[in-house]
């Protein structure tokens, strides 16, 4: 087999560069030793010599640049809407117009900036604090349901991103919570100069697994994930690890990615181990059907370790059962998106039909109870679940959209524990409605009602209204 | 060693890499139609152009979809705009292609308006003043003299890609150009009755054809760019323009007549679409039509009597 590397030196580079981060450390370490009175006295002489130095050259300068001025013949001077002089008809190159460069100033290099400032009022019919999806068992600090009642502050996101060189660029979004908390949602560094159709980022990102996963809130076409992501995917997968992904070299769009992480998130979680606990892969490929339509699909595979993974549901009288989780997890996922335009102009009139398919396999052992029974048997389970929308925009501004969605909780085998954890084959379900209005490409106003049947025997009817605006950097959104 | 291991597992992944089979003739990416046009003026048969969006496209509203992505990883020259027209698409594709030649700074990345005095370059930055481009108005292909410009940059840029045909690519551009003075003779001649001529445009996006012709705006349909015509400020321009009363309504083929159409209806100002770019009419062919068409439409509505 051979190796074809043609940018071997910069994935070094990549690799050594956090050992080279940490070599100025020491170097800071040792501090300039006081100064006496005579080092003082010297000092001050230097400087003097120099500052005459400068000022007979600084006279010679403004000498020669009145002869120079006198040499030349007075040109008009061009007004703003002058007519431009006719191209010289050779091939002579013509220099870049280029504005005036923004200047020494130290905040020239400024990473750019961006901020999403969201806000949420939240009405349920039933409370949301006993929040479930029955059949399926979750990490107590899941992101499942509706969130909190009433009017509350929405994620704001500070984003940040620039080159670090020319052979990389930075990326960083922060999370501001409504608890006044705050995370780190991404931070990776990502090749610019590999070539070949190949991209590697290092860091916290969002996994590039199915269609929905990779997109952040703001970007959503709904206030809330489908349920099946919620279930399966914890909401949204991230990680901190490394991605590799690889364009085919085909005018058929076709994208290869490889994903190793730590596994820490849901489905997985932190092991201890020296290895990693998450892998995963990921195939696009799409198109264009005549200018109107275009399209992509994928299939994805994640697949994560968990060892002592603390998972629970609320019972029937609102108690926590605590349950452990050791063994493996995967999740395939088939996504499609088909986009529709007139002529491909969707500045007023747009369609976009999207659905994925997410089929989790968890096979390891499970602890039942643990802060009472607390019986360990072996546990397998084949979870699914599907959504479909559909989001169409009318008047420019305005977006209606429709989604419906449905659980399956399978018939996981229990072992021991089948007596305590057995399920009634309840297939937890979601339909939604969502109308907005986006005053320009930086504001949007939401409305969403949705009918939530989640929980067993309850149905929750859910109002949402929201308000998302971007501020700073223009963003640039994938497809 | 470590991290040589290391390394051997990160590099796993490219042995999956095929050969590129070598193509014959230099692949251009325009973001543009009127770009995709020059650059086959300019390469003939040593280049094989694609073009990314249409005259029936905003193009500032594109979607970095699948097709583009897959073009974009293959392409030999990218030649867009710039000044900020594509930034809600051409970062994203740059970013996903994988392709080193097209990035930013490199050779293979061409943006027209770096080589153009440009307009509108606003004073202040501020989205209260809807989408403007801080770098002055993008919508430079619309004064001939702009393309001129961009055709000696975009002519030497490819003999520096492909130094290897650079004569030929030299003997195109000065074929080119002798054909583009003698037509931008002929037009400035045909438009002398433009001159001096009261317009109103639908989208701030005509400024450099004004400059080049004369033309007078003395209203614009969208309160602020980018942001739709609402029925308070079309009044507000009716208003207006029984003080400066106007020959004639410009939009461009992709955009929706209706505010045109509205005013020509209210205030007998006749609606003129333009193609603004080549294919945005059945006369706007290439280059030259473009500008034919153009002119023609123009002097159809509004030639002073």
């Amino acid at each position: 087999m051979r190796f074809h590397f043609p940018a071997g030196h910069n994935l070094a580079f990549f690799l050594a560069f956090p050992l080279a981060l940490a070599a100025p450390l020491g170097a800071l370490a040792a501090a300039p030793a006081p100064l006496n009175p005579t080092d003082v006295q010297s000092l001050r002489q230097e400087i003097d010599a120099m500052r005459a130095d400068y000022e007979a050259r600084l006279k010679s300068l403004e000498q020669r640049l009145i002869a120079a001025e006198r040499a030349v013949p007075a040109t008009p001077t061009a007004t703003a809407i002058a007519p431009q002089p006719a191209p010289p008809l050779a091939a002579a190159p013509v220099p870049a117009v280029s504005p005036a460069p923004a200047g020494a100033a130290a905040n020239a290099f400024n990473p750019a900036m961006s901020l999403i400032l969201s806000g949420l009022y939240t009405g349920t019919t039933v409370d949301p604090v006993n929040y479930r999806i029955t059949g399926f068992q979750l990490p107590r600090a899941a992101e499942a349901g509706p969130g909190a009642r009433g009017l509350s502050l929405a994620e704001s996101e500070l984003g940040l991103s620039a080159n670090i060189d020319p052979w990389s660029r930075g990326v960083a979004n922060i999370s501001l919570h409504a608890d006044d908390s705050v995370s780190v949602e991404e931070a990776y560094v990502q090749t610019t100069a590999l070539g070949n159709g190949l991209t590697a980022k290092a860091g916290r990102f969002l996994s590039g697994i199915g269609y929905l996963n990779a997109q952040h809130a703001h970007t959503w076409d709904f206030v809330d994930n489908p349920l099946a992501y919620q279930a399966l995917l914890g909401t949204q997968y991230r990680d901190d690890g490394l991605q590799v992904r690889w364009l085919a070299p085909t005018d058929q769009y076709l994208e290869l990615g490889l994903e190793l992480g730590r596994g820490r998130n849901f489905p997985g979680s932190d092991t201890g181990k020296n290895g990693a606990g998450m892998a995963s892969f990921a195939l696009h490929t799409g198109g264009d059907m005549g200018d109107s339509h275009n399209w992509r699909a994928g299939l994805s595979v994640l697949r994560t370790d968990a060892t002592g993974q603390e998972l629970g549901f609320m019972d029937g009288t609102s108690n926590w059962v605590g349950n452990a989780f050791t063994g493996s997890t995967q999740v395939a996922i088939l996504d499609g998106v088909w986009k529709w335009a007139p002529n491909g102009n969707a500045t007023r009139t747009s369609f976009k039909l999207q659905g994925e398919y997410l089929r989790s396999r968890r096979s390891g052992s499970l602890s039942y109870d643990t802060a009472g029974a607390n019986t360990t048997d072996a546990y397998q389970a084949t979870q699914s679940g599907w959504y479909l929308q559909g989001v169409y925009q009318f008047l420019g501004n305005w977006r209606v959209s429709v989604r419906t969605e449905q659980l399956d909780a399978g018939s996981p085998d229990f072992g021991l524990n089948a007596a305590a954890l057995a399920g009634t084959g309840f297939k937890p379900a979601k339909d939604t409605l969502m109308l907005d209005y986006n005053p320009s490409e930086f504001s949007r106003i939401r409305l969403q009602l949705a009918q939530d049947r989640a929980r067993e025997g309850q149905v929750d009817n859910q109002v949402f209204l929201q308000y998302q605006m971007s501020l700073g950097a223009h963003g640039a959104h994938g497809y | 060693m470590k991290q040589k291991s290391l390394l051997l597992m990160l590099a796993a992944p490219l042995a999956l890499l095929l050969a590129v089979p070598a193509h014959a003739a230099l692949r251009v990416f325009a973001c543009e139609p009127e770009w995709g046009a020059l650059a086959q003026e300019l390469g003939g048969d040593l280049v094989d152009v694609s073009v990314a969006t249409s005259a029936l496209q905003d193009p500032h509203q594109i979607q970095a979809k699948p097709s583009l992505i897959a073009r974009a990883r293959n392409a030999d020259l990218v030649v867009c705009t710039g000044a900020e027209l594509e930034i809600g698409w051409l970062p994203i594709l740059l970013q996903q292609s994988g392709n080193t030649k097209v990035q930013e700074g490199q050779p293979g990345n061409f943006a027209a308006a770096n080589f153009v005095r440009k307009l509108d370059v606003p004073g202040q930055l501020d989205r209260a003043q809807g989408d403007v481009h801080a770098a002055g108005n993008p919508h430079i292909q619309t004064d001939p003299r702009n393309i001129a410009l961009v055709a000696t940059a975009l002519g030497a840029r490819l003999q520096q890609i492909d130094p290897a045909h650079a004569g030929q690519y030299a003997q195109r551009l000065a074929d080119f150009s002798q054909r583009w003075q003698q037509a931008m003779g002929r037009w400035t001649a045909q438009a002398a009755p433009l001159k001096g001529v009261a317009v109103v445009s639908q989208h701030k996006a005509f400024v450099y054809l004004y400059d080049w012709l004369g033309l007078k705006e003395v209203a614009v349909l969208e309160p602020k760019p980018g942001v739709e015509p609402t029925a308070s400020h079309l009044q507000a321009v009716l208003v207006a323009l029984k003080g400066t009363p106007a020959r004639m309504s410009i939009y461009s083929a992709y955009q929706d007549s209706k505010p045109s159409d509205w005013l020509s209806r209210n205030a007998g100002v006749a609606a003129v679409k333009i193609p603004f770019t080549v294919g945005g009419t059945d006369g706007a062919k290439d280059l030259f039509g473009l500008f034919d068409d153009t002119l023609a439409r123009l002097l159809a509505a509004g030639a002073k009597p």
